[in-house]
């Protein structure tokens, strides 16, 4: 049963994290590029770490909960980054494509 | 409780768990020296906080951790559908969204908030502290992204961090 659970949580991680780099390749301007990496991967990497906080707890050397640390760095780092990166293209002025609503000051 | 010996009675508490999820474990020598490095890190840190933090409504910023959480999961899925649609059919959009917020990490953890939830990314703040550029990756009606965004993260942040 466990074993199940286990390999559900790995394979949707591994498929959310391949979503989001797939977005690098997809989506057709830096500004929603930035999206995938940000957004699609943080679900991946909970699944990954939820499944290896469970295998080590069942392991039998007791509760393993400093997966949750990693969680907790990565929603901390992962939108500075894209923050930084954002604002970064902006100083630059990639071109953006679609649609050219809104307009960015320097 | 004086200020000067334990000048951020959160950063304690929070520290002290880091230093116990590190280890991975509960062993009382353990609590006791995330402890110990709990107190003596704000002591010796304290030109780096400057402002004091307050939290009015703890359970408001629980809860408000949750809506996160849950945004959080179904962004995910929405950023993933739309990513597997037809990139052409997106609607990126850059908005300009007005602060009612006023402290540094207020300001920060809204930042970090959009972010992390749906479909948007906040680029720039104004040098006037004022307004917050986000970009948005499919945003068919801006002021309704807007909207959203000022209902369901700014205001409970408002009520946890700010008095007024």
């Amino acid at each position: 049963m466990l074993d199940f659970l286990l390999s559900f949580l790995i394979l949707a991680g591994a498929v959310f994290t391949f979503i989001g780099s797939l977005g690098l390749a997809r989506l057709r301007d830096f500004y929603t590029r930035l999206h995938g990496p940000t957004k699609a991967t943080t679900l991946g990497v909970g699944c990954l770490l939820i499944a290896s906080s469970l295998y080590f707890s069942h392991q039998g050397n007791g509760v393993s909960l400093h997966e949750i640390l990693i969680t907790l760095f990565l929603f901390i780092t992962a939108p500075v980054s894209a923050h930084l990166l954002a604002k970064a293209a902006l100083h630059q002025d990639l071109p953006r494509v679609n649609d050219r609503r809104g307009h960015p000051r320097d | 409780m004086s200020l000067r010996l334990l000048p951020h009675p959160l950063l304690t508490p929070m520290l002290a768990g880091i230093w116990l999820l590190l280890n991975n474990s509960i062993a009382p020598g353990q609590i006791l020296l995330g402890t110990l490095l709990g107190w003596l890190i704000p002591l010796f840190t304290l030109r780096f906080w400057p402002e004091a933090i307050r939290i009015r409504h703890p359970w408001r910023m629980l809860r408000f951790f949750g809506v996160v959480l849950f945004d959080i999961v179904t962004a995910n899925l929405v950023v993933a559908m739309r990513i597997l649609g037809r990139p052409e059919n997106l609607r990126p959009a850059f908005i300009e969204l007005p602060l009612d917020l006023h402290s540094d990490l207020a300001i920060s953890l809204l930042a970090n908030t959009i972010c992390l939830t749906p479909g948007t990314v906040s680029a720039q703040l104004s040098q006037d502290r004022r307004t917050l550029l986000v970009h948005a990756l499919d945003a068919p009606d801006p002021e309704a992204v807007k909207a959203s965004i000022k209902s369901r993260y700014e205001a409970p942040l408002k009520e946890v961090f700010e008095t007024c």
